[in-house]
């Protein structure tokens, strides 16, 4: 009549249900295309428009007449010399464009992971989250695969963006190896694991997708903008600079700036990435409980 | 424990502690009959079965099913049920191949036996060949299959079907009540089904519970509801209209109520078929003769407004209902999106 549920592995369905999410995105060519092109537009809109070393490097001051031509040129070399240092002191890197493009990689977390809970929102509302809950399956793991499928879109989706970032042109720190590779895959894993761990809690509890779209609109900006990925802290005011302190959306970026742009600070490195796994564990354990208690109530 | 396929105890259900969904309700199906649920929409039928499958705790009252209790065994109840819920829940993205393999890996069955399975359920349902088909293309009925197919693939012991026709034209509803009829006799399991088509209730079901503001108000198969009401109703005319034979078909037995109206006599009676024969016959010996005679047997309808003071098409939606209900008929219509 039925089988015994005792040989069965508790994990079983997981993958099912976060290769159901997965297939949604890779056999829809249009979504998949317009997932990958938009921080693509962000990363050429932003890094190269917004040429911050050009601001400098391209002044002609002008100066009084009857200055000699040599002295003209070092005011000017002086300016540029200026500059760049103004820019390493600030960005750490001379070239805003590398800053910001790595920056872009934790956007690409942020928003690919912001948007999963809106699935969950979906199942409820067509019945699908009904129709899973009364099968066999455990409550812990229709979370998780949301999570998971989050993870895997959002990592495959930062790799494409960081290699279209070193077709235009990024130019890797001192420190770089290959390996370091596996270190800033290491940290947007960890991110993307808390971040949609959050909201899909968020979303498992809303019914309607305005209400949802409306907390994850509220939410996407301040993480994005209180945190180093397009611009440093230490330029912000102070509360804000306290914000973007605790927002993890900094540790990500700084971990894979220091692993991909700039000389590695190991404590610093250190400090990142004990930030980022804390964050990890807690959300995605905080996530797993509430919805196993949320959804089998 | 329990000998039947579902025995309910008290189940009650309040939502936000003063919506009163589903109140103490007490009933038990029986192996291997088709028991409908039938009520307005918001009577409690969906809460009932969500409870069942232990989608919703209940506030109050247990209840099992397969002989399990759904409070203290849920995962034994959801690996001996199957669930066709009111929406159409296959992923449109997919193929309907897909979609029920997806289902199988949700009761963990390993890939060969839901890979025969599949294909044995789609040649049943039909859907064979359009396995590969994504579901958005599919129509309405096509969908409905699609999830009875999936709703099977681990051979459920009870199976429950919400709304099962919900939405359909009424040719795919009649070819739907079929498919559900080849399946129950394919696997001979126990149906709950809930409707508020009264004719699909009266063509289905073994028995019938009517619910009406969260309580059970009537429960029996639909030939003894509809007995209940008083039987048949007989009308008849005899050729000499002067004389009064009412108190003579009175005491034919099984005759409840005589009344001459315009020289037609309205004669309620039980099993009005086998009836007829010896109230002709009565008049007959005393010399009458019947000029004209009918007989009706009242439908579902007859006893659902009885019981629930009124009839099944004058009811609102909800505004929940009215949604879903919507969704599942967009979808039935459209076959695109």
């Amino acid at each position: 009549m039925t089988q015994s549920n005792n040989s069965k592995n508790p994990l079983h369905g997981l993958w099912a249900l976060t290769n159901r999410e997965l297939k949604k995105w890779y056999k829809n060519p249009f979504f998949l295309f317009m997932s990958i092109i938009q921080p693509i537009i962000w990363m050429g809109l932003f890094g190269k428009a917004m040429n911050l070393g050009a601001v400098f490097t391209n002044v002609s001051p002008n100066l009084p007449a009857g200055i000699p031509q040599q002295f003209q040129d070092i005011i000017k070399q002086s300016i540029s010399d200026l500059s760049k240092q103004v820019l390493e002191d600030t960005f750490g890197t001379a070239d805003y464009f590398s800053f910001m493009s790595v920056g872009i990689l934790s956007f690409v977390v942020l928003f690919t992971t912001m948007f999963s809970g809106m699935s969950i929102v979906w199942d409820r509302r067509l019945g699908f989250l009904n129709k899973v809950l009364s099968t066999p399956v455990a409550r812990g793991s229709i979370l998780m695969s949301k999570v998971l499928s989050a993870v895997i879109r959002s990592l495959i989706q930062a790799a494409i963006v960081l290699s279209f970032a070193f077709l235009l042109g990024l130019t890797l720190g001192p420190d770089f190896t290959p390996l370091n590779l596996l270190g800033v895959f290491a940290a947007l894993f960890l991110i993307s694991l808390g971040l949609s761990s959050i909201f899909i809690l968020i979303a498992i509890r809303s019914t309607r997708w305005e209400t949802h779209m409306a907390v994850m609109n509220l939410l996407n900006l301040p993480l994005l903008f209180a945190s180093n990925a397009l611009f440093p802290i230490s330029l912000m005011p102070d509360w804000l600079q306290a914000f973007a302190k605790v927002n993890p959306v900094t540790y990500a970026t700084d971990a894979t700036r220091q692993l991909l742009l700039y000389p590695i600070n190991v404590q610093q490195l250190i400090l990142d990435f004990t930030y980022l796994g804390v964050f990890a564990v807690v959300l995605t354990t905080i996530g797993i409980l509430l919805s196993w208690r949320y959804l089998s109530k | 424990m329990s000998t039947g396929a579902i025995a309910v105890d008290g189940l009650t259900k309040v939502f936000n502690k003063n919506l009163v969904a589903v109140d103490h309700v007490n009933f038990s199906v029986k192996e291997g009959e088709i028991f409908g649920f039938l009520g307005p929409n918001g009577a409690g039928k969906t809460t009932t079965i969500n409870m069942l499958i232990t989608v919703l705790k209940p506030t109050e009252g247990n209840a099992t099913v397969c002989g399990c209790d759904i409070l203290k065994q849920p995962s034994e109840v959801r690996n001996c049920i199957g669930v066709v819920p009111q929406e159409y829940t296959a992923d449109e993205d997919l193929t309907g191949l897909e979609n029920i393999i997806l289902c199988a890996d949700l009761y963990g069955i390993p890939r060969e036996t839901s890979k025969k399975r599949a294909a044995e359920l789609l040649e049943l349902v039909e859907l064979t060949a359009f396995r590969d088909k994504q579901v958005a293309t599919y129509s309405g009925g096509m969908r409905r299959r699609l999830e009875l197919a999936c709703g099977l693939i681990n051979r459920p012991h009870v199976f429950f079907l919400d709304e099962p026709t919900l939405g359909l034209d009424v040719q795919t509803r009649a070819a739907t009540w079929n498919y559900i009829k080849l399946l129950k006799k394919e696997y001979g399991m126990t149906i709950f089904m809930t409707t508020h088509y009264l004719e699909e209730a009266d063509m289905l079901c073994d028995r019938v519970a009517i619910i009406d503001h969260g309580k059970i108000v009537a429960i029996g198969s639909p030939e003894e509801l509809k007995q209940r009401l008083g039987g048949d109703i007989m009308t008849l005319s005899i050729q000499d209209n002067t004389v009064d034979i009412s108190n003579l078909v009175e005491k034919v037995p099984r005759v409840k109520e005589v009344k001459k109206q315009d020289g037609i006599y309205r004669i309620k009676v039980e099993d009005g078929e086998e009836t007829a024969p010896s109230i002709i016959e009565a008049i007959r010996t005393e010399g009458h003769k019947v000029t004209r005679l009918s007989l009706t047997r009242p439908t579902l309808d007859e006893v659902y407004l009885e019981y629930t003071g009124r009839s099944i098409r004058e009811e609102e939606a909800t505004k929940e209902s009215f949604f879903s209900q919507r969704v599942a008929m967009r979808r039935a219509r459209g076959g695109q999106r």
